[in-house]
């Protein structure tokens, strides 16, 4: 196999040995074809004890360029398993090169790894259990072999390299180094005897060998027999149900597709096997058994809590120092407690609340349709002081550079000063200002329902505008040199933030309110059509969409690998941002038309039933 | 700068409080990262200037010269300060009996030639006008009309097509073949921009070949995608920042297909200036025998 014993001349680290100054080995906890991996104190922290992982890989080729070759290999994949974020995947915090040895340091997992579990289980796994893991499994194979620009394919799924961490949950080791470690000599087969397909000993490995080797690795978890010891490619001789006869033929069925000889017999995709894999489970009854995030019924997700108000609540909440602030139409601000969501103080206005408030210094900001900015006590709710404007506030405060910028219906954006709540400037604009200004490159950017955006420095002087078709009401949002916002004239725009110039537009199906976010590149929106999109934010190029069952108002909230976002129809969606696949919904009593913020795990969102729900993210 | 991050991210100080949410990547950052960092900051400087220039060179074994280019840098300031502009293309193209550059030729010129129209009354009306499509959109339409122009002109033949429009401080790239787009760094990291469509790095991205095999591949010249060939042309059309404190560079294959990344940056380290840089990136590919045509662009931003 690719793998060759480590000569015995290099030695293992001893314990107490500490790396770049920096991470104390503690024990070795295995051991690999390239070297040994430990357990480590990382003591940049030194107060608290943080254990990583520290994989040593060993450099031993003779000629002096190809051992270059192998490091700046090694660095490369380094940085690409660096970028990926995933539950299924070890986070990696750092590597570098010492001599003959480079060093990869990556998240320590607590658990243990499948085989050992298959090996010191008595009987037979339950198969919903392996079930779990396999849904699991599919998941981030799915999120490998979607990797852009290219798919990452892991190689050698087997038992030995999955970890069964403290909550149960799956997470790959012994990750993609390997390839670019063994790819040395031409016709090496990489992969593991028994677990690999017939077309990897060829020098082939696309995902759909991966398919087949988490098939192979579900049918011995399934089996106990494991396939090293068993003539190559001979599971269609070893049916799972002759052997346990526990395991559904539904399942048993999904496994031997994934096990086909012919790549083309198998599912085309990870996410084929997954679905092929819960549609079995519905089938046994085994999914009421499984408790995964990724296939949470509609009804399984039970609030932490709720709060009802006295009418809609259709602004977006805050969390600051440990409460919930929420605006409703009921002219209140609410202060609730955000771990049990127990009514604080309220403090009322002579308008609709739908800003969503912003916080400094023990101090709220937030405007009221009654036009009015108010400063409160973030503890006691007492006014501090208020800011008149000359029509409803439906835009949020921004605070930046010792101001508070904030938008109203009277045409204007107002700078306040922080301190004294006197007026700095004003800057008039062609229609009412609802979006809420986004501060960057000391210029602040804001829409106006004319169409019209502006960015403006902070003198109130226009640096430039760009014209849309129809209002403006997103607020919008600066990634690198660009700024994104959409429009009620069906696009999606990406501008130069520092000259307006139009990068790219996106045609959405009907207009849009919703205000975009952020991550990896990507940039999401939700629009009119019920749709929430995901566009690369390179080329404007949709990446996926998600269908609700009505318009999008609110506006998406990244978290994690995750985006939340309301809609119209009710629901409170959480969807997998690469993928833009639903993990969960929560649906509510009415429209949802705010936007969630999310904060410790627990996502908060106000619905037009009157209430504020606490879920877990 | 650099050294901020290295003091605030270094193993000799003690970490810094920072309030960061679970999904941020934690210290310490690498060279890359810090780059990056600095690129994606706002540097605020009165006028900046673009400048560039060009080499090009038939080559050790050609008798033509397949390769065509174009290299426009505008400087406009009135009573406003005019923002950063150029136009940058390489041409690199293929097909017999003297089409390819006949391919080649048409691409630039059709390519440039309707981006500055689009682009005219933006520079010389009164008042200065924006065209009215996004940038993304133009670059576009341009590589259509040239891939038309180029199947009506020239049947048979294609080219490769690879155009870099600087607006202000950032690049929108439009690219089809194997001519590639750099970003260059002089501390030494030469980052491609744009992704080959050639066969040999399809073999390469489907795993039959390694860096091994791909270097010795015998058809490394074979594309998939070309500007002329086929019904319908796909063209990779992106935004990136302008490299800070680096170079944009244009090349043909005549040139990156010979010459190291440490040859690029040894010959810009070296020279003097742009022009010198551009001629010892040529002289350095005849040197390596020059078994293709040569061109290269290099365009630098200062202040």
């Amino acid at each position: 196999m690719g793998e060759e014993p480590v000569h015995r001349s290099h030695r293992q680290l001893q314990s107490g040995t500490t790396l770049v100054n920096r991470y104390h080995i503690q024990e070795v906890i295995g051991v690999g074809g390239m070297g040994s991996v430990y357990r480590a104190r990382d003591m940049h922290f030194p107060n608290v004890t943080k254990l990583v992982a520290v994989k040593e890989m060993l450099n031993i080729a003779p000629d002096p360029n190809m051992r270059l070759t192998v490091i700046h290999n090694f660095e490369r994949e380094a940085n690409i398993l660096a970028t990926l974020n995933h539950p299924s995947i070890p986070r990696i915090y750092d590597y570098f090169s010492e001599e003959d040895r480079s060093y990869l340091v990556l998240e320590f997992i607590h658990g243990k790894d499948l085989e050992t579990i298959i090996n010191d289980t008595g009987g037979f796994l339950p198969e919903e259990r392996v079930l779990t893991w396999g849904i699991q499994l599919c998941e981030v194979l799915a999120f490998l072999h979607n990797h852009k620009p290219d798919p990452i394919v892991f190689r050698d799924m087997k038992p030995s390299n999955i970890m069964v961490n403290s909550n149960g949950d799956v997470v790959l080791v012994d990750f993609g180094i390997a390839r670019t470690f063994q790819t040395g000599q031409k016709g090496t087969m990489i992969g593991t005897e028994g677990y690999s397909p017939p077309e990897q000993y060829r020098g082939e490995a696309s995902p759909l060998a991966d398919i087949y080797a988490l098939g192979a690795t579900l049918h011995h978890a399934l089996t106990r027999r494991d396939p090293r010891l068993e003539p190559p490619f001979s599971y269609a001789e070893r049916p799972i149900r002759r052997i346990n006869s526990h395991v559904s033929t539904e399942v048993e069925a999904v496994i031997n597709t994934s096990l086909q000889y012919n790549p083309d017999e198998r599912f085309a995709t990870a996410i084929e096997m997954k679905d092929a894999l819960i549609a079995a489970a519905r089938k046994t009854g085994a999914l009421s058994k499984i408790a995964t995030t990724s296939i949470m019924p509609a009804s399984g997700i039970k609030p932490i809590w709720t709060f009802k108000c006295e009418d809609e609540v259709r602004g977006t909440p805050l969390v600051y120092q440990g409460a919930v602030y929420v605006g409703c139409y009921d002219n209140n601000l609410y202060a609730l407690n955000a771990a049990d969501g127990k009514f604080q103080w309220k403090y009322p206005t002579d308008g609709g609340v739908v800003s969503r408030p912003a916080a400094y210094e023990n101090s709220l900001f937030f405007g009221s349709e009654d036009k009015r900015l108010h400063v409160i006590n973030s503890r006691t709710g007492k006014l501090i002081w208020t800011y008149y404007t000359g029509g409803p506030i439906r835009s949020s405060p921004r605070i930046a550079e010792g101001h508070i910028f904030i938008g109203s219906d009277d045409h204007a954006l107002h700078a306040v000063n922080l301190n004294t709540g006197r007026s700095v400037w004003q800057f008039t604009s062609a229609d009412q200002v609802r979006s809420t200004p986004f501060v960057a490159n000391e210029l602040v950017y804001f829409g106006s329902e004319s169409g019209d955006f502006y960015a403006v420095d902070f003198h109130g002087t226009m640096k430039w505008r760009y014209q849309a078709k129809r209002a403006v009401t997103s607020s919008p949002v600066v990634a690198g040199h660009s700024i994104f916002f959409a429009s009620t004239d069906r696009t999606l725009y990406c501008l130069d933030a520092r000259n307006g110039w139009a990068v790219w537009r996106f045609r959405l199906g009907k207009g849009s309110v919703s205000s975009p976010a952020i991550a990896d590149e990507l940039v999401f929106v939700g629009a009119a059509d019920g749709f929430i999109y995901g566009v690369e934010a390179s080329t404007g190029k949709e990446m996926w969409r998600f269908r609700t069952e009505n318009q999008v108002s609110g506006s998406p909230v990244v978290y994690k690998d995750c985006i939340y976002c309301g809609s119209v129809d009710g629901n409170l969606y959480c969807v997998e941002y690469r993928s833009g696949r639903e993990r969960w919904r929560f649906k509510t009593g009415g429209a949802i038309t705010g936007t969630p913020v999310i904060f410790d795990d627990i996502v908060y969102i106000g619905s037009t039933d009157h209430q504020v729900y606490a879920l877990l993210a | 700068m650099v050294e901020f991050f290295r003091k605030l991210f270094g193993a000799a100080s003690k970490p810094p409080l920072i309030h960061q949410s679970d999904s941020v990547t934690t210290a310490p950052l690498s060279d890359q990262q810090i780059e990056s960092i600095i690129n994606g900051q706002t540097a605020q400087v009165a006028t900046q200037q673009l400048t560039s220039a060009v080499g090009q060179s038939v080559g050790k074994q050609r008798e033509h010269n397949e390769d065509s280019l174009v290299a426009i840098t505008a400087t406009v300031t009135g009573n406003t300060a005019g923002i950063p502009f150029g136009l940058y293309v390489v041409a690199d193209g293929m097909g017999g009996h003297q089409f390819g550059e006949v391919a080649s030729n048409a691409a630039i010129r059709v390519l440039a030639g309707e981006i500055m129209r689009k682009f005219h009354s933006f520079l010389f009306s009164v008042p200065t006008q924006q065209p009215d499509d996004p940038l993304q959109e133009i670059m576009e339409t341009a590589f259509q009309d040239a891939h038309r122009l180029v199947q009506r002109e020239a049947p048979g033949s294609g080219t490769t097509l690879t155009a870099a429009l600087v607006v202000g401080q950032q690049i929108t790239l439009g690219h089809v073949g194997d001519s590639r787009a750099y970003a260059v760094y002089p501390a030494g990291r030469v980052e491609q921009l744009t992704h080959d469509h050639s066969l040999v790095k399809r073999l390469e991205e489907l795993g039959h070949l390694n860096k091994e095999e791909a270097a010795n591949f015998p058809h490394r010249n074979v594309l998939i995608r070309a500007l002329g060939q086929g019904e319908t042309l796909e063209t990779d059309v992106f935004t990136v920042p302008f490299p800070r404190n680096g170079y944009l560079m244009l090349c043909s294959d005549g040139l990156w297909g010979v010459v190291t990344d440490q040859d690029i940056l040894r010959s810009i380290n070296t020279a003097p200036n742009l022009q010198r840089a551009c001629q010892n990136m040529v002289d350095a590919a005849n040197t390596a025998g020059g078994p293709d045509n040569i061109t290269v662009i290099l365009a630098q931003m200062n202040g």
